[in-house]
C-alpha cells in the first residue's frame, strides 16, 4: 500500500492512473455506441436492449466503477494540470510551437468541454430534463420507449447539432489520448509506432463516425419513429 | 565588407535585474551583422556598443562555443536555440536571419529555473536530479580489463545516443509543462542501457523521477516539443523507456529507500 501511496505521488504514477482509466474508457465509449446502434434495428431491438440494461443485477455496480473511473481521470488530469502550469509560472512573450498537435495542446480545454457535454447527455436521455415531453413514452409491452425518445429527439436540429459537435470535440481529445497512453506506459519503438498512429486514429474516426451516424441518420428522416 | 552582405536588425530581448526584479522586454538595434557571425558574436557586437555607451550589457551563458558544452541558452524567436533543428544557439549562423527581421530573445522559462539574470538561467534544479541517481557506482584500484563485460552491441549505440544529451535544458523551455522528461530519461538511460548500470537501475529510476517531480518541473503529456528542439537530437523513445522502468521499479522492485534530500554543489 505505502509502494501505491508513493506510485500515485509522482507525475508518472499519475499518468499512469490517466493512461488506464483513459483505455478503460475508451471501452466504454465502444460498447456504448455498439449498444446505441440498436436504433438502427429498430423500436423493438433498442427497447429490449434498454430494459434488458435497466434491469441487469449489476447495473449499479456498472454504474459505480464507471464513475469511479472517469472520477479518477477528471481529478487526475486537473491535478496534473494544476502541476504543469505551476511548472512555468512567467510564460514566453513570444513562443512557437514546433511539434505538439493542437489536440495535444488543447487536451484539457476539450476534455473539460467533453466533461460538460457528459453533464447534459445525462440530463437529456439519463434524467430526462431536456425534452421532458418525450421522456415518458411507453410501449406496448410497458417497457420505456427509448427508441421513440431517442428518434423523436434527434429530429431537432439543435439537440442533432450539440450531439454532432460534441463528438467531433471527443475526437479531437482522443485524438491525442489514445496514441499517447501508448507512450505513458512505455511503448515506443520505430517498429510499430505507424502502427500505433494508424490504429489509433482509425479507431477514433469510427468512434465519431459511429456515434455521429445515429442523431444524423434520424434527422436526414432514414430512420421511422413508428417502425417496429 | 560591402554594405549588402552585412544586416541591420531589431532585438527585443529580456532583461532582469536579478532573480527578484521584475524583467522587461528591451529592444535593441543590432546594425552592421555579417551573415557568417554566429548568434552569440552578432549579441558580442550588441553588447560592445552598450559597453562603450556606459550601459550594462546582456547577460546571456555560452562556454565552448562549439556546440557540446550545453551553456548557451536562449529561446530565439520562441523556439529553444532557434529555427535551425539540432543545433545549439551558439552554432546557429546569422545567415538564417534576413536584413530588417524583428528577433525576439528570451531566456529559458521554468519555475525550476530562476533567472540569474537577462537570459542567464539557474540549470543547478537539472544536476540535482542527476545527482538523485544519475551515476554508477564503480570500485577504485587498477583498470579493469577491457571487454570483462560483454555489451550489446545495439545496447551500447542507443546507451551512446541518450549520453550525446549536453543538460542544456532546452528539452524543459520548449514544453508547454516545462518537463525534463527528455534530460532525465536520457541521463537515466545512458546508464541503464548497459551493465555496469544494472545494480542501480531500479533505485535510479524511482529516484530521478521523484527528484524531477520535487524540483517543481511539469510532468510530461506527450507534445514532443523536446525532441524537436533538441540540439543533438535525443528521440523521446527514451521517455517511454524511463515510463517502463519507473512504472516496473515503482511496481515490482525490493524496498527502495525514500528520496534522500538534495545538496547543492558549492557555487
Amino acid at each position: 500500500m505505502n509502494r501505491l501511496i508513493r506510485l500515485f505521488g509522482t507525475s508518472i504514477g499519475r499518468k499512469l492512473v490517466m493512461a488506464v482509466t483513459g483505455v478503460l474508457l475508451i471501452g466504454f465509449l465502444i460498447s456504448h455506441m455498439l449498444g446505441n446502434m440498436t436504433v438502427f434495428q429498430g423500436q423493438e431491438s433498442m427497447n429490449y436492449y434498454a430494459a434488458w440494461l435497466k434491469k441487469h443485477p449489476f447495473l449499479w455496480v456498472a454504474r459505480a466503477g464507471l464513475l469511479t473511473i472517469f472520477g479518477l481521470h477528471v481529478v487526475t488530469a486537473i491535478s496534473l494540470a494544476i502541476e504543469n502550469n505551476a511548472a512555468r509560472p512567467e510564460g514566453y512573450r513570444k513562443k512557437s510551437a514546433v511539434a505538439a498537435t493542437l489536440s495535444s495542446r488543447y487536451i484539457v480545454v476539450s476534455g473539460l468541454l467533453v466533461l460538460a457535454f457528459l453533464i447534459y447527455h445525462l440530463a437529456h436521455f439519463t434524467f430526462g430534463w431536456v425534452q421532458p415531453d418525450l421522456y415518458h413514452f411507453v410501449d406496448e409491452k410497458a417497457r420505456h420507449d427509448v427508441y421513440r425518445m431517442v428518434v423523436l429527439g434527434f429530429q431537432n436540429p439543435i439537440v442533432t447539432g450539440s450531439y454532432v459537435a460534441a463528438m467531433l470535440l471527443l475526437g479531437f481529445h482522443l485524438h491525442h489520448g489514445a496514441r499517447s497512453l501508448v507512450q505513458t506506459i512505455g511503448l515506443n519503438h520505430e517498429s510499430y509506432n505507424t502502427l500505433i498512429r494508424i490504429g489509433s486514429n482509425t479507431l477514433v474516426a469510427a468512434l465519431v463516425i459511429g456515434n455521429c451516424s445515429i442523431p444524423l441518420m434520424i434527422l436526414a428522416g432514414f430512420v421511422d419513429p413508428a417502425a417496429k | 565588407m560591402n554594405d549588402e552582405e552585412t544586416m541591420d536588425l531589431r532585438l527585443h530581448v529580456w532583461r532582469q535585474k536579478d532573480s527578484k526584479s521584475p524583467g522587461k522586454m528591451v529592444t535593441y538595434r543590432a546594425n552592421g551583422i555579417s551573415p557568417d557571425m554566429s548568434f552569440l558574436e552578432m549579441l558580442d557586437v550588441v553588447n560592445e556598443e552598450l559597453v562603450t555607451a556606459g550601459k550594462p550589457p546582456i547577460a546571456f551563458d555560452h562556454d565552448c562555443r562549439e556546440g557540446i558544452c550545453g551553456m548557451c541558452s536562449l529561446v530565439i524567436n520562441g523556439v529553444p536555440h532557434g529555427p535551425q533543428q539540432g543545433t545549439t544557439a551558439c552554432q546557429l549562423h546569422m545567415r538564417h536571419f534576413r536584413h530588417g527581421d524583428e528577433i525576439t530573445i528570451e531566456p529559458w522559462r521554468a519555475r525550476a529555473f530562476p533567472v540569474i539574470r537577462d537570459l542567464v538561467v539557474d540549470r543547478r534544479s537539472l544536476d540535482r536530479v542527476l545527482q538523485a541517481g544519475g551515476y554508477v557506482s564503480v570500485n577504485t584500484g587498477s583498470a579493469p580489463d577491457a571487454n570483462a563485460i560483454p555489451v550489446p552491441q545495439d545496447n551500447a549505440e542507443a546507451a551512446f545516443d541518450a549520453a550525446a544529451c549536453i543538460g542544456c535544458g532546452a528539452c524543459v523551455a520548449a514544453c508547454p509543462n516545462a518537463s525534463a522528461s527528455l534530460f532525465v530519461a536520457a541521463k537515466a538511460q545512458q546508464l541503464s542501457l548497459l551493465p555496469q548500470g544494472q545494480p542501480e537501475r531500479e533505485k535510479r529510476a524511482i529516484h530521478m523521477v521523484e527528484a524531477m517531480d520535487r524540483e517543481g518541473f511539469g510532468g510530461c503529456t506527450n507534445h514532443y516539443e523536446c525532441e524537436a528542439v533538441c540540439p543533438k537530437g535525443i528521440p523521446v523513445r527514451y521517455i517511454a523507456d524511463l515510463n517502463r522502468d519507473f512504472l516496473r521499479s515503482a511496481l515490482t522492485s525490493r524496498e527502495v529507500k525514500p528520496l534522500p534530500p538534495a545538496v547543492d554543489a558549492e557555487e
